[in-house]
């Protein structure tokens, strides 16, 4: 058990009943938070709060808590997934503040992630677009072949790797000052225009999952890469300039 | 390319960055001929004449970088409107700092600085140009009575005034800020991006951003030093 000196922080807080409520951000005074807390255990713990006073918790997305999953997400001290790096907001430790601190947690913004409740925003924008081409079709009919048989150059099988780790939480889109999905829909791109088995789709996946992310009311890349900075996944916005690449190969013939 | 491809950001971004790759060429030959004023003026002179009155550079490459600015200008105001559209309600708190250069998130008001400083160069030097050889016919690049060309005597007479030094020192660190993200950019958005020559374009561009503004400022502050002895 640790023996750590607990800190006492100042959370600002956003919060807003629903989609059409105008939020704003509420204060929360939390006393003896244990450092060896998460980022939601410290939030679940002003939850428990909030309940025992009668008052609403505070709504905020999350799951596997592992890291892995993407339904954390959360603005945290002017940051997408706070102050950490190639981390989520749930892999994220009190130990990363100072007591006496005050913590700022808004909602990921952008006009394509709607606030829900508090904290919570919908993202299923990033959904549509991957339903857009995000996929290789394969025919389930029981003699598929193994993927293993086909031979891939290694440095394209580790990129596509790197590609395919986006768990899709939107902290690129949060980071970025366009709130550009960018890197999120060049990752998903990426993994299958490395690998032969998506090359078939290639022209038409692009093509599709551009124009879906811009109906969806992301903005543009302006290349500030503030969004590998805050992946959590650590992806690398040479993925765009492949999407980009791919894009302009297909608009030639497409 | 369908129209609806054309409509997409990604091809606003690659004009963009084609437009912008285009006036670094032609930025560089600018400051090479304007150097040829500090180190040999009859040069200077000579060169000038040729740019001003050649038919090729006159009708065909002055009108294609005309385009290549408007083109660039047009597109950085329409992209701005998206990028703007894409986040309606700002952050209380943000820290953008902590993930990226002032300058690339700022293209637009070095820009907009770039543009309004072309206004002023377009005043000082184009317009009067324009009027000298096709409203008043006189294609001599001569001044009535003298004997060699111009150009180096009327850059010398621009130089001569300190506001304009200061306008033309600061409208070059705008130009450096606006490169300094611009250059590696413009590669990076028409799809260049790979371990093996990329810390190379960013080296150059780093090195082209500083020291081209940098020799403009010089070459401003030696005419009005040397006018002012």
């Amino acid at each position: 058990m640790s023996t750590e000196k607990g800190l006492n922080i100042t959370l600002k807080v956003w919060r807003q009943k629903n989609a059409q409520a105008k939020g704003q951000l509420d204060t929360y005074e939390m006393k003896d938070v244990s450092p060896n807390n998460s980022f939601l255990e410290m939030l679940d713990i002003l939850n428990d709060d909030l309940i025992n006073q009668g008052d609403n918790p505070v709504a905020f997305d999350h799951d596997c808590r592992e890291g892995i999953c993407g339904a954390c997400s959360l603005h945290i001290n002017g940051e997408p997934h706070g102050p950490g790096r190639n981390v989520t907001t749930c892999q994220l430790h009190m130990r990363e503040f100072q007591d006496g601190e005050t913590i700022y947690i808004e909602p990921f913004r952008a006009k394509a992630f709607p606030v829900i409740k508090d904290l919570i925003v919908d993202r299923s924008a990033l959904d549509r677009i991957q339903h857009a081409g995000g996929y290789i079709s394969v025919n389930t009919s029981g003699n598929t072949q193994d993927a293993n048989a086909i031979p891939i150059e290694k440095e394209n099988a580790d990129k596509a790797f790197d590609a395919a780790t986006c768990i899709g939480c939107g902290a690129c889109v949060a980071a970025c000052k366009n709130a550009s999905a960018s890197l999120f829909v060049s990752a998903k791109v990426s993994q299958f225009a490395l690998l032969p088995q998506g090359q078939v789709e290639a022209k038409d996946r692009v093509l599709n999952m551009v124009k879906q992310a811009e109906a969806e009311g992301f903005g543009p890349c302006s290349n500030t890469g503030a969004c590998e900075i805050e992946c959590p996944k650590g992806i690398s916005i040479e993925n765009i300039a492949r999407m980009n690449r791919e894009f302009l190969s297909a608009s030639l013939t497409k | 390319m369908s129209m609806e491809n054309s409509k997409t950001s990604i091809f606003k971004k690659v004009l963009m960055a084609l437009s912008g790759l285009f006036l670094l060429i032609f930025l560089l030959q600018h400051f090479i001929i304007n150097f040829l004023s500090v180190i040999n003026p009859d040069a200077f002179n000579d060169v000038s004449h040729f740019m001003g009155t050649n038919p090729l550079i006159q009708f065909i490459m002055q009108p294609i970088l005309m385009l290549g600015v408007v083109l660039h200008l047009v597109m950085g105001v329409v992209i701005e409107q998206r990028n703007r559209a894409a986040r309606p309600i700002k952050y209380a708190y943000n820290k953008p700092d902590k993930n990226s250069s002032w300058m690339s998130r700022n293209m637009i008001i070095t820009g907009v600085m770039v543009i309004l400083f072309l206004g002023l160069h377009f005043y000082d030097f184009w317009l009067p140009e324009i009027k000298t050889k096709f409203i008043d016919g006189d294609f001599s690049g001569k001044l009535a009575g003298a004997e060699g060309y111009r150009y180096f005597t009327e850059l010398q007479h621009k130089f001569m005034s300190p506001v304009r030094i200061i306008i033309y020192c600061l409208a070059f660190v705008f130009l450096a800020l606006h490169l300094l993200h611009g250059f590696q950019s413009a590669f990076q958005t028409v799809g260049l991006n790979h371990n093996k020559y990329t810390p190379t374009i960013k080296k150059i561009g780093n090195l082209y951003a500083v020291l081209i503004p940098l020799g403009f400022i010089f070459i401003a502050v030696f005419h009005f030093i040397n006018a002012s002895h």
